[in-house]
């Protein structure tokens, strides 16, 4: 199980991929659309490299509740297999 | 229909032989060929092994963000045209956004893109496929994303005629203007195709050189040796602009786009009509538009892609549309050095059109030892010098799907 920290820093190396924002920029409160240079169709590459990397799985329905790296952290941290 | 004056004002390219315009050029001149060997693994397998790749990757000049979102063909576009755009001096000139249309052709669209996502869809599953890929590899995504980049409102299009897109392109970009629906057009060709498919079936065509072991003697239109062009990369935009517009912001002009002539064989779908009559009649119609005559030509950048049957068919169809009056002209075909970039090609060719009646000077034909006894022109076979005074030029593309577009150049 990563921790919480692991999580932030995992998905912050993906937004990094995908927008080119600095890794330490990505932090709990910023928002991937507004703050992050994600678009929705980045969002979705966010998504899948998200999933191969923490092993869960987020529905397609669950993706615009993700609004912010912490809504995303808090559910993977939820989701990863035990 | 205005018959207003149109002029170039500004030049872009990444080619197999130079990362812009300048070096583009100068390698041109100098008669150096961009063919090499192909390195990567896949193509050990296939009959050709050439190719005439970009000489600068575009990933040593894009941001690797910007670049991740385009295919390769996007990428060799938006260079061309920041550097098109630059050297139009209309990174520092407020132009009327609604004013400003794009026209970038080509031949493929994006073939990569495709086929990695297919090869990931098989390999991986259907998440594993790029929400990017649609955006990516549509043919008409170059043209968009150089209008994103440069604000373009008037019109954004994509003429798609195989290896005449990009003269076409041009040729609607000419129509923009005259029409009064844009007072600039950023127009050209982009072609990323050196990928194992489309290798693999331009060489069941027999369309592609094999003289694997000699890549940069390869491509030698009109040589009787000849067997089949080199496929290259890249992209090639011009800035088009009415004179008037040009002159009220004091633009530099590289020269005139007189006129453009657009026609089908309707003959056969690869092959060219072996008596060349719809290659005449678009030479006829550009300089019909363009009020250019036969005796004014003194260049021609030709089609010539180094096949058995074009390169013959071309040289008949000058004469033919030219009346014989050809003593003055002379014919290159930079194809022997860049190789054929297929959507691209027009516009790397009007790019050297533009430039040889700036500096009165035309490129060589490289690898021309022994030429064709059909050929009755005379091929530059090193860089050669044109008049002074008023001039003319030509520039020709031929396309699969029986496709012909001239472009009538007049010199500044």
């Amino acid at each position: 199980m990563a921790s919480t920290e692991e999580i932030r820093s995992g998905l912050a190396d993906i937004v990094n991929e995908v927008a080119g924002i600095p890794a330490d920029e990505v932090q709990l409160d910023k928002s991937f659309i507004d703050d992050l240079d994600v678009d929705s169709l980045s969002m979705v590459e966010v998504v899948v490299a998200a999933e191969e990397t923490f092993g869960v799985k987020i529905p397609d329905d669950e993706v615009k509740n993700l609004k912010t790296v912490g809504d995303a952290v808090a559910f993977i941290e939820s989701n990863q297999a035990a | 229909m205005s018959s207003q004056r149109i002029v170039v004002t500004g030049l872009g390219a990444t080619s197999p032989v130079g990362g812009d315009v300048p070096t583009t050029w100068a390698a041109l001149l100098a008669g150096t060929s961009g063919a090499r060997r192909l390195t990567e693994e896949w193509a050990e397998q296939l009959p050709v092994q050439i190719a005439a790749r970009v000489a600068v990757e575009p990933l040593e000049v894009l941001e690797r963000v910007r670049a991740r979102r385009l295919d390769r063909s996007g990428q060799f576009a938006l260079i061309a045209a920041l550097e098109a755009w630059a050297d139009a001096g209309l990174d520092a000139f407020p132009t009327d956004p609604e004013r400003l249309g794009v026209a970038i052709a080509s031949g493929i669209g994006g073939v990569t893109t495709l086929l990695s996502n297919y090869d990931a869809l098989l390999e991986k599953g259907p998440r594993r496929v790029s929400p990017l890929s649609i955006p990516m590899l549509m043919p008409n995504s170059p043209a968009a994303n150089v209008g994103l980049a440069l604000g373009a409102k008037a019109g954004v299009h994509t003429p798609v005629s195989a290896c005449a897109s990009g003269n076409e392109a041009i040729a609607h970009g000419v129509d923009m203007i005259h029409l009064g629906r844009a007072d600039v057009v950023v127009v050209g060709g982009t072609e990323a195709a050196i990928h194992p498919l489309p290798m693999a079936a331009f060489a069941q065509m027999m369309a592609l050189s094999k003289r694997n072991d000699e890549p940069e003697r390869a491509s030698r239109p009109w040589d009787v040796d000849r067997d089949g062009f080199v496929l290259g990369e890249g992209a090639a935009v011009l800035v088009i602009e009415s004179a008037e517009h040009a002159t009220a912001r004091g633009a530099q002009v590289y020269a005139e786009v007189a006129g453009a002539g657009v026609t089908a064989d309707s003959h056969d779908i690869a092959q060219p009509d072996p008596a060349g009559l719809g290659a005449t009649r678009a030479i006829r119609m550009a300089l019909k538009e363009s009020g250019v005559e036969a005796r004014e030509i003194v260049h021609i950048n030709a089609h010539a892609t180094s096949t058995p049957q074009g390169d013959v068919a071309e040289c008949l169809a000058i004469t033919n549309a030219l009346d014989g009056q050809t003593n003055q002209i002379i014919t290159t075909s930079t194809k022997s050095m860049t190789g054929h970039l297929l959507g691209a090609a027009g516009a790397l060719e009007s790019v050297a059109t533009v430039l040889a009646l700036r500096d009165r000077v035309v490129p060589p034909t490289i690898n021309l030892d022994d030429p064709d006894p059909a050929v009755n022109l005379d091929i530059a076979t090193k860089q050669r010098t044109l008049p002074s005074g008023d001039i003319a030029a030509l520039n020709n593309s031929f396309g699969f799907g029986g496709h012909n577009v001239a472009i009538a150049f007049r010199s500044a």
